[in-house]
């Protein structure tokens, strides 16, 4: 009789936040795959029930110390678009360098810190580090810049506290902002070098085949704000979101899993960002693909590590742009009223899009609160490629093939839970 | 004059995960100017920060070991890493002990850097310090104030 396997990982190493994974093997038939997340979003939701709406940016950004603004970001649009107001174009400017920020803080971490050891056989970022202490600094340097951004424009870099609905408390003058163009333009060239860096790597051949799905603005490499396109031909307004996409309750976790509604697996995320709209990247960001051989598409998840490389350069790129071309608002926010409704705001989190509707009252006070975030999207599509790799690599022993899952999972960059810090203590004596 | 950074981490939305935020709000108004208190996330290179130019950092975290809620543990860090099975990896991206070990690496480790871990007993989002960890706070506190005034003497 074939020998039947189980391999658990409790806790997923260089994974955001709390995780585990659970493969049962029968032989070679891949009995079963699971992957278990605690998900803090379904707290808040609750928790935002009862408070005023002008509360919602706040509160929302403390779901992920990696990515608050995009929190914050669905939150706004939701709310400004409820409201009927549109915030004037260098408010919104400021938001999209804003949130930029984060995109160069969130994947200088995930490729250097968390993904590229995979790629170089090292089992940690301090490995690399003893022995490309130079490539880890540079990881370090361009995550800093990223934090920076967020401090100037955000007022905080954990947790940005000066963005409100209807724009921010405080707006920065052009010289403050111009103090960023120097350490922007030396992030642009570490986010060059990141490119050549990983596009040497060397990549399993695989290709995912399921729906992508990513916002889409005309003139613009979609992440503020945007329509939701899919590769298969969707094209919907925030607000008919949920007509196309559903969540499910997961018995074995206390999280939701989206589907496409009525069953079908999607996947949102860099993978997706780059193969709906490549041609909308700046002009450095396109030639670094070009020059790191992506096509018109990717669709293997282990070169999305490429991919966000090549974003890198477009944060930088478009900060940059953005500094140049600011102009001081008038005043740094619109007023709001509130409007009794229900309103919807998407967003690109680094890891993928980012969906939120409220219903609020006449007063202001939120009736209800969703929060769709990218992991439970690329959850289905995060097991079905574990699945396929572990039916392609049975014969593997179980280090080897635990690894290989664990890598498999990291290719996704999953925000599994941003919301703890304790470390997890054993001691032996 | 030797520079002393103390660094609280945790999430103050996580029940006991607060602990070292905690530690860190109480000490502001107890140290000497010269000694720095920030808190801080889990983050590499935040931490590598907050610690960049000092001489002495001490850390302080929630921990999970078993031991009774509220107990303190403390680690000399400063010569070699935390015990690497015994501070079982973080559950998140990158660790305590794992940026220790990356600074190492690196050589942006301060010369002493002392880790303070208080077990925790619930994590439960919106949750207040469980009573034993409020209690280990006050004891973290009164220590380690003791400890950064008798050092920047």
């Amino acid at each position: 009789m074939a020998k039947r396997r189980t391999i658990v990982t409790d806790y997923l190493a260089r994974v955001e936040g709390e995780g585990a994974m659970t493969v049962k093997l029968d032989g070679d038939t891949v009995e079963h795959v699971e992957l278990r997340i605690f998900e803090p979003p379904r707290f808040f939701e609750a928790f935002l029930r009862g408070r005023s709406f002008m509360e919602a940016p706040d509160i929302t950004a403390r779901i992920c110390g990696i990515c608050p603004v995009a929190y914050q970001t669905s939150a706004v649009n939701a709310l400004e678009s409820l409201c009927g107001v549109e915030v004037p174009e260098p408010i919104r400017m400021l938001r999209r360098l804003l949130y930029c920020g984060e995109w160069i803080e969130s994947h200088a971490l995930h490729v250097y810190m968390l993904h590229a050891p995979d790629f170089l056989g090292y089992e940690s970022a301090i490995e690399l580090a003893q022995v490309a202490p130079a490539a880890v600094e540079r990881g370090l340097a361009l995550k800093r810049i990223g934090n920076d951004v967020m401090t100037l424009v955000g007022g905080r870099e954990i947790h940005p506290i000066n963005v409100r609905v209807g724009g921010f408390y405080r707006t920065p003058s052009k010289r403050e902002l111009r103090t960023l163009v120097e350490p922007l333009e030396r992030a642009r060239e570490a986010a060059l070098e990141t490119v050549r860096w990983t596009a040497g790597m060397e990549f399993p051949e695989r290709t995912v085949e399921c729906d992508l799905v990513a916002l889409q603005w005309p003139d613009e490499y979609a992440i503020e704000r945007g329509r939701v396109v899919s590769s298969a031909g969707l094209d919907l307004a925030p607000a008919e979101y949920e007509e196309h996409f559903e969540e499910l309750h997961v018995e074995r976790s206390n999280a939701l899993q989206s589907q496409l509604r009525g069953g079908g697996t999607y996947l949102t995320g860099p993978l997706a960002r780059y193969t709906l709209g490549h041609d909308r990247l700046s002009a450095g960001a396109r030639e670094a693909a070009k020059e790191a051989g992506l096509g018109p598409e990717c669709r293997d998840p282990f070169r999305s590590i490429v991919v966000r490389s090549v974003e890198l350069v477009h944060a930088c790129e478009e900060s940059l742009r953005i500094i140049e071309d600011y102009e001081e608002p008038d005043a740094p926010f619109v007023p709001v009223e509130p409007v009794a409704g229900t309103g919807y705001g998407v967003s690109e989190a680094p890891r993928g899009l980012l969906y939120h509707r409220y219903r609020i009252d006449a007063d202001g006070t939120i009736l209800e609160a969703k929060i769709v975030p990218p992991t439970s999207q690329n959850q289905l599509a995060i097991e079905d490629d574990l699945r396929d790799v572990v039916a392609r690599n049975t014969k593997l022993d179980d280090e080897a093939l635990r690894r290989l899952c664990e890598q498999t999972i990291r290719n996704y960059d999953p925000c599994i839970s941003c919301a703890t810090h304790f470390l997890d203590l054993q001691i032996e004596r | 004059m030797s520079h002393t950074v103390v660094i609280g981490i945790g999430n103050a939305m996580r029940g006991d995960d607060a602990a070292g935020v905690e530690v860190v709000a109480r000490l502001r108004e107890r140290v000497p100017p010269d000694v720095e208190v920030v808190a801080c996330d889990e983050e590499p290179s935040r931490l590598i920060e907050a610690w960049e130019g000092a001489d002495s950092v001490v850390l302080v975290d929630t921990v999970t070991s078993g031991a009774p809620p509220g107990t303190l543990h403390r680690f000399d860090a400063g010569k070699e890493p935390i015990p690497a099975r015994a501070l079982r990896s973080s559950t998140h991206a990158i660790g305590l002990a794992e940026t220790i070990e990356l600074a190492r690496a690196l050589g942006r480790l301060p010369q002493r850097v002392v880790v303070h871990g208080i077990e925790g007993a619930s994590f439960e989002a919106g949750a207040p310090l469980t009573p034993d960890v409020e209690a280990a706070v006050s004891r973290l506190v009164d220590t380690i104030e003791e400890e950064t005034c008798t050092s920047a003497l």
